[in-house]
């Protein structure tokens, strides 16, 4: 059905590539060309208006069916795209080369996801969200029951439209405006592992919700209860591509975003529910525009000079600093903390100072070498929750003394001057006495 | 090889002056001839493979002694090399001992300067054959200083070519023991000298060589504790003389300050305790000094009275400094004595105590048939050449012997000091066999000249007087020989050395010319015992350069089999350090057992984290411990050490004998000093290390097992390890956290990558894949063969 289309798309995805390609390259950490692939064509326009507010953001979209025949992520070892959104919670196969396994190098490749199931996720679905680190309940019937903190409806249902407003505490993620209105959310639940320093709960389950099937009796307790329940995660990999997983595809839908809540139980009725707000700041946070961090221009030398030398002597007086810009959506802008941390380190760290920052960008600090020679590192471990990770590394050795450095006339050390030339001019003398007074 | 010896022995009997000048002429000119031999017998390793640097200290010895060529001896001295022991780092300048690196670097200077561009590398190869050759003329001088020239010649011309002497200065074998050994001879011989000339010049140059010795070698101790002991020796046998102070007491004291200069030993000099006999015989040897001074002063009653006096006070103070020096010394771990040392005193200190030294092979006890294969002959000679030394017990004569039992002694305890005992076997064995042909040629030219001149023949003689005779006339003939050269350089003798010999010279041939024609051996038995000599040394000529050829020459990073299809050559440990130098970053950190170390840094010019210096304990048991830990804790442990390649040398395919995992059991202890988790027991089947069916699992999930045998059952689908000659226990696993990248043609050398910390961390969805984590055995075993 999708057929006659082929043709002209890919002509217009490989042009919007390039195009975007070449945007992209301006200097922001990520590209613009997102797949996004769809088990009915029908979701294009249910979730038109969050399509459309990635579109607004400069993003190009591409429309694909999850079962196409075609369907690739890369040609010629270049991927054709920089972000995925995985829109197709019930497709058990995609089409074409693309696989559980494609998807997962794609995102270790660093590029990112959203990846949004419903109550009929396939196993796929499943596979792939377990592999970043999210657990969907097994139960394939169970969705996430609330009886609490619903939301109000027109007929009363059976609570499994859940008014969330269990949002995580980070203004990187989620933005600097707080979302006022709950969440309207109606899906399956999941739970991550709390070891699993890698995903974070975006948005959680009330302590009263539990995931069930909401169409038969409760015969046994519920595996996954309460505020363990996880409806929204985010995961950043190692590499710091970042992906959304959401257990709810109507999460995204217009119908979602247009219409107003109300939470059971609450007196407030908000106009419109929190979702629309909600899925702007997590797809800016997933596609790199908020919360990216870089550092450059690692620089350091001994007080009073600027080159950078090779090797270090203890003892020495040195400075370091780095410049760290934060990606704002447009442009670079100097990135300000007061928490960065700069470690002298040789297996363990030797020096650990705070770096101060001038608010432009630059970070630096000055210390003394410690008395210890070795192979040491300059390295700074900088991960706060939301921004991608900073890990810097720079080996500098540190050698001892000299043997011309060391101190000369130690004031000390006198009588042991005075001692060995006292001897050296007895000796003398005594030899003077000894061979000439016969 | 034997005549030159014995005629120029027999030229000099001859006392005609152009006689002597001829005998001279010859003697330089056999000198000639046995530095030649000591050089080329020393070129078998060249000439069957190639002229490259040997084995492992080799290669470190060579990179310092291209750094100290490319950025001169001040670079060289404060040099703070951060490419071995990564992340410590090591000072290269303070710790090495840098008489063969200078030595080379001079050689290889002057060589440049002359405008001969020879580069650094041959220069070092060729280093320890041009020492060796040193090495024989300084025996020469100090066996001539003995038991004179003849027995000289003998000695050198044993030293040119014994086996001992020739495994550790072979070409390419640019080890400090090169030239160690030439010093230690030499310095020897200058304290003889000094000994017999009472001379001072000759007392500061053997403080100058000891410096020499000192730069060059560890084994300087051994100086510095066989002369006290010979000094206390004289003393106590009564042959306290002036010469003796002479030849003692500046040694001590320019040595000991010269010694300090020397950065790795610096302070040790006067605070360890290898160092403390010379300076309680110095002090010993002043009092005795004091005494003879007193002596001559007083009346004998008077000396009496004083002596009681001294003795008293003396013993007072004597028990003070000792005491003292108990105290300090009880008050080190150690009792101040360096590990090595220690395990000279007792050799079962190290294995009790320190695994790392205890691991060295040059460090075990040698085994009954080595001294057979290392010298030969000169092991029956030996006891000869002692009797000799007894006739007459000279103050020479006598270091002789000490020398020769001290290092006898040492060289039981550690198979690397045979090289000390070598030297000392060939002197008396050089003397004995003089000795044994000046008696035998002397009898027949007796006998020629009683069959011209017809007289009556003294038929007397029978076979049982012969040894009498013999030592009798050896007796008499060494005496002959030493006023022989009394008269040929008197100037060079001070009065008294010069009254002292003309003393012996005339008591004896009183006696002698009667003695002289009783003690002649019958012609047949002489010539006889001539051809049996001869003989004799033929055999040794032969074994010496079978030995030279075939077992001393490998230069172990080439290897060579012989099987009936042909010669095979492996150059595996070429391939993988040419792969790491061309494949990897420059500031890579390559983790091998430390072995390796030195090889890594000198070929692939990668940074290692331990080498063959093993100054650092701990850190070689951090890498013991990690190839003995299971694969996660291994990554782990490496990772902490940005360790990026990990090699390991495997010789279950070609049944290369001394490969990692034979050497496991020494990662395996040495880790487990310092870190009690890792067991011995939980490796041992019955108290041996196995790696088949019936090793522990222990030891067949440890990392070194996985990177010797991944992969290994495919080469011949049974996983057969031809080193310890059966099949290998877990022959299908997958590696977690390391990636093989790189295996050479005979798979002797293997290197693997560890792997980057997983991007991303996996749900627990799948019960199967949490299930494989907790117990690698209980999955292996599920999913028998994963390569089909």
């Amino acid at each position: 059905m999708a057929a006659p289309r082929h043709l002209p798309l890919l002509l217009l995805i490989l042009l919007v590539g390039f195009a975007s390609a070449d945007e992209g390259g301006e200097g922001g950490p990520r590209g613009r060309r997102l797949l996004v692939l769809v088990d009915d064509l029908a979701v294009r326009s249910s979730h038109s208006a969050f399509f459309g507010s990635l579109q607004a953001r400069g993003f190009d979209l591409d429309f694909r069916l999850a079962d196409d025949p075609k369907l690739s992520l890369h040609r010629y070892g270049q991927y054709l795209y920089d972000g995925l959104v995985l829109f197709a919670p019930s497709t058990p196969r995609f089409g074409g080369s693309l696989d559980q396994n494609a998807v997962l190098e794609f995102i270790d490749a660093g590029h990112d996801m959203i990846l949004a199931a419903d109550s009929s996720a396939s196993d796929l679905i499943r596979g792939i969200a377990a592999e970043c680190g999210v657990d969907f309940d097994e139960d394939p019937e169970a969705m996430v029951i609330d009886h609490i903190n619903y939301a109000v409806t027109d007929a009363e249902g059976d609570h499994t439209l859940i008014a969330g407003d269990d949002l995580i505490q980070s203004d990187v993620i989620l933005g600097k405006e707080k979302i006022e209105a709950p969440v309207s959310f109606r899906g399956i639940g999941h739970s991550v592992n709390p070891s699993n320093s890698l995903v974070l709960k975006v948005l959680s389950a009330s302590p009263s919700a539990y995931s069930a099937n909401p169409k038969t009796k409760l015969a046994s307790p519920p595996s996954l209860t309460g505020s363990a329940i996880s409806l929204v995660s985010v995961m950043q990999a190692r590499n710091n591509a970042r992906v959304l997983v959401s257990g709810s595809l109507d999460l995204f839908s217009n119908r979602f975003l247009k219409s107003g809540i109300e939470k059971a139980g609450s007196k407030m009725r908000y106009e419109k529910a929190g979702n629309e707000q909600f899925v702007t700041e997590t797809s800016k946070w997933v596609f790199h525009e908020r919360g990216h961090l870089k550092a450059v221009n690692v620089k350091h030398n001994k007080v009073g000079e600027t080159n950078e030398p090779g090797m270090y002597r203890i003892n020495d007086d040195l400075e370091y600093s780095v410049e760290i810009y934060e990606w704002s959506g447009t442009s670079w802008k100097p990135y300000v903390a007061d928490d960065v941390q700069v470690q002298f380190y040789m297996m363990s760290p030797y020096v650990l100072k705070t770096l101060s920052t001038d608010n432009k960008g630059v970070f630096s600090t000055s210390f003394k070498v410690p008395d210890v020679y070795g192979v040491f590192q300059f390295k700074v471990e900088y991960q706060r929750l939301g921004y991608t990770g900073l890990s810097l590394s720079k080996q500098i050795p540190v050698r001892p003394y000299k043997h011309n450095e060391y101190e000369r006339f130690i004031t000390s050390a006198y009588p042991y001057y005075a001692a060995s030339f006292s001897t050296m001019g007895a000796f003398f003398i005594f030899s003077f006495v000894y061979l000439y007074h016969k | 090889m034997a005549e030159p010896g014995s005629s120029t022995a027999a030229a000099g009997d001859g006392g005609g002056r152009l006689r002597n000048a001829f005998g001279g002429v010859l003697c330089a000119f056999t000198l000639l001839l046995i530095g030649v031999l000591a050089f080329s017998i020393r070129l078998f390793s060249v000439i069957k493979y190639e002229s490259v640097i040997h084995e492992f200290d080799p290669y470190f010895n060579f990179r310092v002694t291209q750094f100290l060529s490319k950025n001169g001896i001040y670079e060289f001295w404060n040099w703070f090399d951060d490419r071995t022991w990564y992340p410590l780092g090591r000072v290269i300048g303070g710790t090495v001992y840098p008489g063969l690196t200078l030595t080379a670097g001079t050689l290889w200077w002057l060589l440049n300067s002359l405008n001969i561009p020879l580069s650094v590398e041959t220069v070092c190869v060729f280093t320890a054959p041009i020492f060796s050759a040193n090495a024989s003329w300084a025996t020469y001088l100090l066996t001539k200083e003995a038991k004179g020239t003849g027995a000289g010649l003998m000695a050198a011309t044993i030293l040119a070519m014994v086996p001992s002497y020739i495994s550790r200065s072979v070409a390419g074998s640019y080890d400090n023991e090169a030239v160690a050994i030439f010093a230690l001879i030499f310095t020897f011989y200058l304290y003889v000298k000094t000994l017999n000339t009472g001379s001072l010049f000759y007392a500061t140059l053997n403080a100058l060589s000891y410096f020499y010795m000192v730069c060059s070698w560890g084994g300087y101790t051994f100086i510095i504790n066989l002369i006290p002991m010979h000094v206390l020796l004289c003393i106590v046998t009564g042959r306290y003389s002036s010469r003796l102070y002479i030849a003692f007491a500046p040694l001590v004291i320019l040595g000991t300050l010269l010694a300090a200069l020397v950065p790795v030993v610096g302070f040790n000099a006067v605070m360890t305790s290898e160092h403390f006999a010379s300076f309680l015989v110095f002090i010993i040897l002043h009092v005795v000094a004091l005494v003879y001074y007193i002596k001559g002063l007083l009346t004998p009653r008077l000396f009496k009275v004083a002596m009681t006096l001294v003795i008293s006070v003396g013993l007072a103070v004597c028990f003070a400094v000792v005491a003292i020096l108990i105290a300090l010394v009880a008050s080190s771990p150690t009792k101040g004595w360096s590990g090595r040392s220690l395990s000279l005193l007792d050799p079962t200190y190290a294995s009790k105590y320190i695994p790392i030294i205890a691991s060295v092979s040059e460090h075990q006890p040698p085994t009954w048939p080595s001294y057979f294969m290392d010298i030969n002959v000169l092991a029956f000679l030996i006891p000869a050449g002692i009797i000799s030394c007894f006739l007459p017990l000279s103050d020479a004569s006598s270091f002789m012997v000490l020398y020769l039992v001290t290092a006898a002694y040492f060289s039981g305890v550690m198979v690397r000091l045979m090289l000390v005992l070598a030297p000392a076997a060939c002197i008396l064995s050089g003397i004995a066999l003089s000795e044994a042909f000046n008696v035998l040629t002397r009898s027949i030219k007796c006998q020629l000249a009683k069959l011209f001149d017809d007289s009556p023949a003294a038929s007397g003689d029978s076979s049982a007087e012969s040894s009498s005779a013999s030592t009798a006339s050896t007796n008499s003939a060494k005496n002959e020989n030493r006023s022989e050269k009394t008269k040929t350089i008197p100037k060079e003798k001070p009065s008294k050395n010069r009254k002292k010999e003309r003393e012996v010279a005339e008591s004896v041939p009183v006696k002698h010319k009667k003695e002289k024609k009783l003690l002649v051996l019958p012609m047949e038995a002489s010539a006889m015992g001539i051809l049996l000599l001869i003989v004799l040394g033929g055999f040794y000529v032969v074994h010496c350069v079978w030995a030279a050829a075939e077992a001393y020459s490998a230069p172990s990073i080439v290897l060579t089999s012989r099987s009936h299809d042909g010669l095979h050559v492996f150059d595996d440990f070429r391939e993988a350090y040419a792969w790491l130098s061309h494949n990897t970053d420059v500031d890579d950190k390559v983790a091998s057992w430390w072995d390796y170390g030195y090889q890594t840094t000198a070929m692939a010019n990668r940074t290692v984290i331990v080498d063959n210096n093993t100054w650092n304990n701990t850190h070689i048991a951090t890498v013991g411990t990690a190839m003995s830990s299971p694969e996660k804790v291994a990554w782990e442990i490496f990772n902490s050490l940005d360790v990026k390649y990990v090699l390991v040398v495997f010789g279950g395919l070609v049944g290369y004998p001394s490969d990692d995992i034979n050497k496991f059991l020494w990662m395996v202890r040495i880790g487990g000093g310092v870190f009690p988790h890792i067991k011995e027991p939980d490796y041992l089947r019955d108290g041996n290390y196995r790696v088949d069916a019936q090793a522990t699992p222990t030891m067949l999930n440890c990392l070194m097992y996985k990177l010797c045998y991944y992969r290994f059952v495919e080469t011949d689908g049974k996983g057969f390890d031809r080193v310890r000659g059966y099949e290998i226990g877990k022959k299908h696993f997958k590696l977690t956290h390391f990636e093989e990248v790189f295996t050479t043609h005979h798979w002797m050398v293997r290197i693997y990558k560890l792997k980057p910390q997983k991007n991303r961390v996996r749900g627990k969805l799948k019960k199967l894949k949490s299930g494989s984590k907790t117990s690698s055995t209980i999955a292996a075993g599920r999913n028998k063969n994963p390569w089909q």
